[in-house]
């Protein structure tokens, strides 16, 4: 409980809250993760920054007390990339929700795994356009209802990691909120990464997505989604009739690669830090 | 004086020097006719002198990048033309609100949409000002010559350190690829104005009281930075006293350092019947036409040229429209700039438009034909 409230009073703007998120919303738990991920690194405060794009989870970036760039819909990862060549030593976590980063975003969050460029993306995949009611994103499963998708979407969506590793990233891990505990370690294992690291983290919205689809509200939503997942170890084990329809947790790829700011540096001749 | 030495250069190359002299020292971009140089000679030079130079993946990134890069503590710039210049709005807008400065140049090409990408033109004039959307204040400097160039890259590059507010270069395709001879100081000196070092032990990002310093990332103020209407620190707000406030902010620091953002130029004759107002390369034509009607032929003829064309320089205008009868406004356009000349005339002096915009520059010809009209 000490270390909790310590954690509190030095990585939350606490004089910002209460938060703008709904009651049941995943979003907290997962800014909790990253929080304790954080204080876990070792980090120094002040050479973390925390970066976000425009949505719920985005919003997370104002109730961090770091140095945060809360930036336009989908381009955080593009401001962060700057960031991140001007001032390599800084610890980039860039948040962005589902849509965010892989539709508006998309474009950015493909050349940055390309580039393997040292930014800690965590996004949160609740699979629904939360903060505009409830549209469709590139995430929301085939058949789910949307206000944009009434009667179900057709689409078919990402799998963001399977994108991610095809687009050069060497990091990639999936979470979800139902395993808080999990996430957090999954997040401080991307930031140890030198390189472009994912971390998906799936998270309930009960008001914007789960009513619309009747999946009940937030326990049901935490309760099916901790159901419905396998870590990636129990899974190497089982056969794939076994694994239809499930999420894959923990690290799905870890790769060593040239990382970019480190490489750019290196070809002027000068020092990082 | 700083030494200097004449060279041969390209008004895009003139562009990277100036950048660089001003100390910018992060260029993020993507390719673009005619503004490719900029970018060429950014990746040419900024590794040797420790610098960043990266090619985004689309315009909007790098727009994105650069305002990154200024949050860390780079003087940056990019540059692009129009399409490109078209994708930047979005992120443009978002400097102006967060106050991160940079600097933007648009080398302008015939337009709408991919239009004529090799041909000259002055389209984008209005787009500018009004690109980015909500009613937000804007600096654009146009220069009508390569050493122009240079030097308006310098003060935008300071300015925009000076007010935390981006600031558009508008090139046009004849300025950005035409070689002249341009004296440069030696290279590696810097024309770098520092704005104050010091900081503060309150140090608010948005402070109530007037500008301040942007304190880079990384130094232990853990202030926010949105896009988002905010308060003195930098947090969301949306209560309408410090949401208009705010807005008011950054109107007034352009209206506080108005004289030392509008630049014009006036030659000719001291009490002209007839005054040709313009901007980026028709200064070049008009000159020649001043030369022949004023200084041969001691005609009542005068050009004011327009180094800054926004905010307007509607007091220049005022005091011009008083002394003369006709004032014509060349431009390569089917008319922008002068409705606002028009608007400054406050129905002292007619104003006449003189267009072009098939793809060619504005002659001398054409001008002195419509001189002639009007002075005879």
């Amino acid at each position: 409980m000490a270390v909790i409230e310590q954690l509190t009073q030095d990585f939350l703007r606490t004089k910002k809250l209460p938060h703008i998120w709904c009651p049941g919303c995943g979003n907290g738990i997962v800014t909790a993760a990253l929080v304790r991920a954080i204080e876990r690194s070792g980090y120094d405060q002040k050479d973390v920054v925390i970066v976000s794009g425009i949505g719920c989870s985005s919003r997370a970036a104002g109730y961090l007390n770091f140095n945060t760039l809360h930036t336009t819909h989908g381009r955080a990862l593009a401001f962060a990339t700057g960031l991140k060549m001007a001032r390599p030593e800084l610890k980039l976590f860039v948040i962005m929700g589902d849509g965010d980063c892989s539709a508006i975003g998309g474009n950015h969050f493909i050349h940055s795994a390309r580039r393997n460029i040292d930014l800690n993306a965590v996004i949160v995949n609740n699979h629904i356009y939360g903060m505009t009611g409830g549209q469709h994103s590139p995430l929301t499963p085939t058949g789910k209802k949307a206000t944009t998708a009434p009667r179900g979407t057709l689409e078919r969506p990402f799998d963001l990691l399977e994108l991610a590793r095809g687009a050069g990233a060497t990091f990639g891990a999936k979470g979800i909120a139902a395993q808080p505990r999990q996430l957090e370690q999954l997040i401080l294992r991307g930031a140890n990464h030198r390189g472009f690291s994912v971390v998906e983290a799936l998270s309930p919205c009960p008001i914007a997505y789960g009513r619309r689809n009747k999946l009940g509200g937030a326990v049901e939503m935490l309760r099916d989604m901790k159901e419905n997942s396998i870590s990636v170890e129990r899974a190497a084990n089982m056969e794939e009739t076994e694994l239809v329809d499930k999420t894959i947790t923990g690290v799905l790829f870890s790769i060593d690669a040239p990382e970019y700011a480190e490489e750019y540096y290196r070809s002027i001749g000068k020092e990082i830090g | 004086m700083p030494e200097t030495k004449p060279v041969l250069m390209q008004g895009n190359e003139a562009c990277a020097v100036g950048a660089i002299s001003a100390g910018v020292r992060f260029y993020a971009g993507y390719p673009i006719t005619p503004s490719t140089e900029v970018a060429e000679q950014m990746a040419a030079r900024l590794p040797d002198i420790g610098g960043v130079f990266i090619q985004m993946e689309d315009e909007i990134a790098s727009m994105a990048a650069v305002i990154g890069a200024s949050i860390g503590g780079m003087r940056t710039l990019t540059a692009t033309s129009g399409p490109g210049f078209s994708l930047k709005q979005e992120n443009l807008g978002y400097a102006i609100m967060a106050e991160i400065p940079c600097v933007v140049v648009n080398v302008q090409r015939m337009g709408p949409s991919t239009g004529v990408p090799t041909a000259p033109a002055q389209g984008d004039v209005m787009q500018a000002r009004w690109g980015t959307h909500g009613d937000h204040p804007i600096i654009v400097f146009s220069p009508a010559s390569v050493y122009e160039t240079y030097y308006l890259t310098i003060a935008a590059v300071n300015l925009s350190q000076k007010l935390r507010q981006p600031v558009i270069l508008l090139l046009d395709e004849v300025i950005g690829h035409m070689r002249e001879k341009v004296e440069i100081p030696e290279a590696g000196k810097l024309i770098v104005e520092k704005s104050s070092d010091k900081v503060p032990s309150d140090w608010k990002p948005y402070d109530e009281k007037g500008l301040t310093p942007l304190v880079p990332f990384g130094f232990g103020h853990y202030y926010h930075v949105t896009g988002l209407f905010h308060d003195q620190y930098g947090f969301p707000t949306g209560d309408p006293p410090q949401v208009e406030r705010a807005l008011d902010r950054l109107h007034n620091k352009l209206e506080k350092y108005r004289d030392e953002i509008v630049l014009t130029n006036y030659i000719g004759h001291k009490e002209p019947r007839v005054a040709i107002v313009t901007y980026g390369c028709v200064v070049r034509s008009a000159r020649a036409v001043v030369k022949k009607a004023y200084w041969q032929n001691r005609l009542p003829v005068g050009l004011l040229s327009l180094q800054t064309i926004w905010p307007f320089p509607d007091r220049e205008i005022e005091a011009l429209a008083k002394q003369v009868d006709v004032i014509l406004v060349p431009e390569m356009n089917r008319g922008q700039l002068v409705g606002e000349v028009e608007r400054y005339a406050r129905g002292e002096a007619k104003v006449i438009p003189v267009n072009r915009y098939d793809g060619e520059m504005i002659s001398p010809d054409q001008i002195s034909e419509a001189l002639g009209r009007w002075l005879s």
